[in-house]
């Protein structure tokens, strides 16, 4: 069993009229199976409505299960006794940056989270030190959030939530609210925790570009896995995606589309340079063949 | 335009009153207010002006920062004056129309004036000298024996400082709803006070709405970060006593004392 298991995950909405009656009860999990491995980078994608932050609120113990069982880190999430161990060990960074932050002052905020679990005070210093240090936010340790940019507040969620300690961080569409400058920095420090920390990261968003390094995705759609596999297999199946209101990365279409035209180019590119580099092979052998 | 407004109004600078513990400069500040009460003559009023003077020079903040809070209860301050000066029985010593001014309207009044001047003034060296966090903490820390009579103490801390905290987000956000209403015809600035205040409830009611939304996230936020209240938390910056406080609770103590003693002792004529 990873890190994160759900196995036959359902989450239902109930919807009420102003007098509390019943109107209707909307899946937003349908039946989810997932498995996350200890260290990896997991993305999650999909579009409005898709489910993913259903999901998401699921790994943290913010949401329990209607049926079926989720389990952090072998505990399962729905028994009352697991619940603080449970968010100790998965923790979350939220879509927007400003609602999140709950100190007037960097470093105060980073402390929160220690401070809650009851760390000795000169551990927390340490814990802070070291999560900003992570993110590359040290130098602003002593600003007040409000000065900053969405991308470094959103650097300082992420600080937050490493003093913690966690073995998961699950990331609710982090980038959502941020200019595609703030995404970048986002998405390196991400990565940067997943490789240099070894951090299991489940980033879910719905920009295709974030997920290329991912190690795994799933694709949701309507509550349910409707795609699975390492981001080239997904990108391999640009009419699924299309179709599932997902925005292809240009390049892996204008890929695609050359390759309907009949060029000689395989499935799933998810880059500028890999596609270049086809190209080039292509155009050699054009070129042979004239001579 | 409401993003200039400067909450909190903390200066800083580099000062032994800066340093000291925020529940020293409570006490004091409330030790300061009772002794301007207790004295009843001038010359407790010049030792708490001495006094006073001290803890300015020593804060190292511009005078003019201090007068600034003083702009607000200048209203407040004319009418006092007025109504002692004209409205205490007693010998006359100016008679013009129906309104005299009598020599016991004339002292009240000039002492409530120098009181308040000085409270005013003497709250602003604490809150000027103490960030916002820090006087939260400390007002946290004063009130813990509450604790046992079932007071929420830390609850309330940390919900001051959260609402510090967001003061800024939310006048942003006002801001911005003010301007998406004007870019659509409506009119903040135009009528009288009661036209004013109608054209605020638009501005308010998306206002509270988001201030909703964002509490909500924010508990989640929280939550998901293990907070679970005041038990079993420790503290990033606990408060402790240094050399100074102690320093700083003995002249306050001979302050006092001082201030009692002129008041028993010293009669001046006036």
């Amino acid at each position: 069993m990873g890190i994160i298991k759900t196995e036959k995950l359902v989450f239902e909405y109930i919807r009420r009229d102003e007098e509390g009656n019943v109107e209707g009860i909307t899946r937003a999990v349908d039946e989810v199976d997932i498995d996350v491995r200890q260290g990896d980078f997991v993305a999650i994608l999909g579009h409005n409505g898709s489910g993913k932050s259903t999901l998401a609120k699921h790994i943290n113990a913010i949401l329990y299960p209607t049926e079926g069982t989720v389990w952090v880190d072998g505990m399962d999430t729905s028994q009352e006794k697991n619940l603080w161990d449970v968010r100790q060990s998965a923790g979350m960074v939220f879509q927007n940056p400003d609602n999140q932050i709950i100190g007037q002052v960097v470093e105060e905020d980073v402390g929160f989270g220690p401070e809650n679990m009851g760390v000795p005070t000169e551990e927390i210093w340490a814990r802070v030190e070291e999560s900003l240090k992570a993110v590359g936010m040290y130098e602003y340790r002593k600003h007040s959030p409000n000065k900053l940019s969405g991308g470094q507040k959103q650097r300082v969620s992420i600080a937050g939530v490493i003093a913690m300690h966690p073995k998961c961080i699950i990331l609710d569409e982090p980038t959502a609210m941020l200019d595609p400058n703030g995404r970048k920095e986002v998405v390196r420090a991400v990565r940067a925790l997943n490789m240099a920390e070894g951090i299991t990261v489940v980033l879910i968003t719905h920009y295709m570009e974030e997920i290329i390094h991912a190690d795994k995705v799933f694709v949701m759609d309507q509550g349910k896995i409707a795609m699975q596999g390492t981001p080239r297999e997904i990108f391999s199946n640009v009419e699924k995606l299309q179709e599932l209101r997902l925005d292809v990365p240009q390049v892996t279409l204008l890929a695609h589309e050359l390759q309907k035209k009949g060029l000689d180019i395989p499935d799933g590119i998810l880059t500028t340079e890999e596609l270049v580099g086809h190209l080039g092979r292509v155009y050699k052998k054009d070129v042979e063949k004239c001579l | 335009m409401l993003r200039d407004i400067t909450l909190g109004q903390y200066y800083q600078a580099d000062s032994v009153i800066h340093k000291l513990d925020p529940r020293v400069k409570l006490i004091a500040t409330i030790i300061f207010i009772i002794s301007l009460f207790l004295v009843q003559n001038m010359a407790g009023y010049m030792i708490a002006a001495v006094f006073l003077a001290c803890a300015i020079k020593l804060s190292k903040v511009p005078f003019r920062f201090m007068v600034k809070g003083m702009r607000a209860i200048v209203f407040l301050l004319l009418l006092t004056v007025v109504f002692n000066l004209f409205l205490t029985p007693g010998e006359a010593l100016v008679s013009v129309w129906k309104l005299t001014i009598t020599k016991e309207g004339l002292r009240t009044a000039v002492f409530m004036a120098i009181r308040l001047t000085f409270l005013i003034i003497g709250s602003s060296v604490m809150t000027l000298t103490t960030t916002p966090n820090n006087l939260t903490d400390g007002m946290e820390k004063l009130m813990g024996p509450l604790k046992i009579l079932k007071v929420p103490v830390h609850e309330v801390a940390m919900m001051m400082s959260i609402a510090l905290r967001f003061i800024p987000v939310l006048l942003e956000e006002t801001d911005k709803i003010m301007k998406a209403q004007i870019a659509r015809g409506a009119d903040f600035e135009s009528g009288n006070l009661i036209k004013k205040a109608k054209s605020l409830v638009p501005l308010l009611v998306p206002l509270f709405i988001s201030a909703f939304r964002r509490a909500n996230d924010l508990a989640m936020a929280m939550e998901a970060r293990c907070y679970r209240g005041g038990e079993n938390r420790t503290k990033m910056k606990p408060l402790q006593y240094k050399r100074r406080d102690c320093i700083a609770y003995l002249t306050l103590a001979c302050y006092l004392a001082v201030c009692i003693g002129a008041n028993i002792f010293i009669h001046l004529p006036f």
